[in-house]
């Protein structure tokens, strides 16, 4: 259950953001788990969701997009789209492949009140 | 309902989809979609603020920070990482006492994560190497933060053997031209969260036993491709169980066409010293290396064949990384 350390992650980034633009209320969080990030979003969403009462993130949506993981395969040298680790290469079925994207958990935008 | 304590009411409510049914969907976490949301006309000004940050980076400056000073001190690092069970601190003693007899003043020290006890490092200390518990309470991984405080606690032992002109109670002449040393840093028991977290690290070492079942790898992706290394432990058990060894090696380099593979164990001491090779390779190849030839065809060259591979295999995702950031 890391996505506990990862939610708290997430919230001191956001804390953080809030004591330099100085806004008021965090109305919206975008963050982004890649399909190879390791990340599991319902589990990321209910740590975030026990976490988030008396904090900024109380009252927010969030939103968490899951990119496929882009990779790149040794079988056919091309940069291909992958779903999970151990997956075959969709155009030429090779499992030897490399993952170059989709790989990370990231806070990408915000969007906040001033008053 | 709360998830926490199972209240009725904290305004919260997840819409989730089932998990990774459809991949692409977005998965809406709405927090306090009751009072908090009513929208007051004329009184808010809203606006976009990019933030573009790695969940990770507060732990990764700081895995990069040990990373640097594990280098000022010419220290190689390996995280060890398995699920509960696998042998590692019984492998790891059995890798002191050998490298104890090869390398003798080699400082050689021990990070121990568990959650509870000190049991792991006070079996370490026994075998005569320093080693810091870290009881991580709740926690199901070491962080970075946490082997930089245990390494605070460590620091004499390597500061010690890097000064030529100590006169201290290890006492080793030999430490004096073999400087640095080597930092096992044993993780918690858990084949799933270690993986994310970068602590420093020369290379993350996965043991999997063979009485764990052979599509473990597959099972437990995130760590093997995470790994450099699969120490495949317990082989002395195989005539006893109906472990495919082929089989898990395919699964391993199912998630991780780069990984290496050593078969090892800690109880008949078979492995150990292809293992001890690795660790030497990898530790900069001073160590040992002056003291034999360095014929085409010995595990050396086919080690330094594997290593070169593995670094193209790396920098045509480095390479296939930028070109996908540069297209538009």
């Amino acid at each position: 259950m890391h996505e506990l350390s990862l939610a708290g992650g997430i919230l001191r980034i956001v804390e953080q953001t809030a004591e330099h633009e100085h806004f008021a209320r965090l109305l919206r969080l975008r963050l982004e788990a890649g399909s190879l990030s390791g990340v599991d979003v319902r589990a990321l969403s209910f740590a975030l969701e026990s976490m988030a009462p008396a904090t900024v993130l109380e009252g927010a949506v969030i939103e968490i997009e899951e990119p496929l993981g882009r990779a790149w395969c040794m079988g056919c040298q091309q940069q291909i789209d992958v779903r999970a680790r151990g997956d075959a290469c969709p155009s030429c079925g090779s499992s030897q492949w490399i993952a170059c994207g989709g790989t990370e958990l990231r806070v990408v935008d915000m969007e906040v009140a001033d008053a | 309902m709360c998830v926490v304590c199972g209240c009725s009411d904290t305004g919260a409510r997840v819409d989730a989809a089932p998990a990774r049914a459809g991949t692409d969907r977005q998965q809406d976490v709405h927090f306090g979609l009751g009072e908090a949301r009513v929208s007051v006309p004329g009184m808010s000004q809203t606006r976009a603020i990019q933030i573009e940050r790695n969940v990770l980076s507060a732990n990764n400056s700081v895995a990069a920070a040990n990373r640097a000073r594990f280098a000022a001190h010419g220290v190689a690092a390996f995280n060890l990482v398995s699920s509960p069970g696998s042998g590692k601190t019984t492998l790891l003693c059995a890798t002191l006492q050998a490298l104890r007899q090869r390398r003798p003043g080699w400082p050689v020290a021990v990070i121990e994560g568990d959650q509870q006890t000190s049991h792991d490092a006070d079996r370490i200390r026994a075998t005569g190497a320093p080693a810091i518990q870290i009881n991580t309470g709740k926690g199901c991984h070491l962080d970075a933060p946490m082997v930089a405080e245990a390494f605070d606690r460590l620091h004499d032992h390597f500061h010690h053997h890097h000064h030529h002109d100590h006169g201290h109670a290890h006492g080793d002449e030999h430490a004096h031209d073999q400087a640095g040393g080597l930092l096992f840093i044993e993780n918690v028991g858990n084949l799933v969260c270690p993986a994310l977290w970068d602590l420093g690290e020369a290379a993350k070492v996965a043991i999997l036993s063979v009485t764990e079942g052979e599509d473990k790898p597959l099972k437990y992706p995130d760590m093997f491709a995470a790994a450099r290394l699969m120490l495949l432990n317990k082989i002395d058990l195989l005539p006893h169980l109906s472990f495919d060894v082929a089989r898990c090696v395919d699964m391993a380099r199912r998630v991780n066409p780069g990984i290496e593979i050593i078969q090892v164990s800690a109880t008949t001491g078979q492995g150990l010293d292809d293992w001890l090779h690795w660790i030497e390779h990898q530790a900069g190849g001073s160590h040992g290396h002056g003291h034999h030839a360095h014929p085409a065809d010995t595990p050396e060259a086919v080690d330094d064949t594997d290593a070169l591979k593995r670094r193209i295999r790396e920098l045509e995702s480095e390479l296939a990384r930028a070109r996908s950031l540069a297209a538009p």
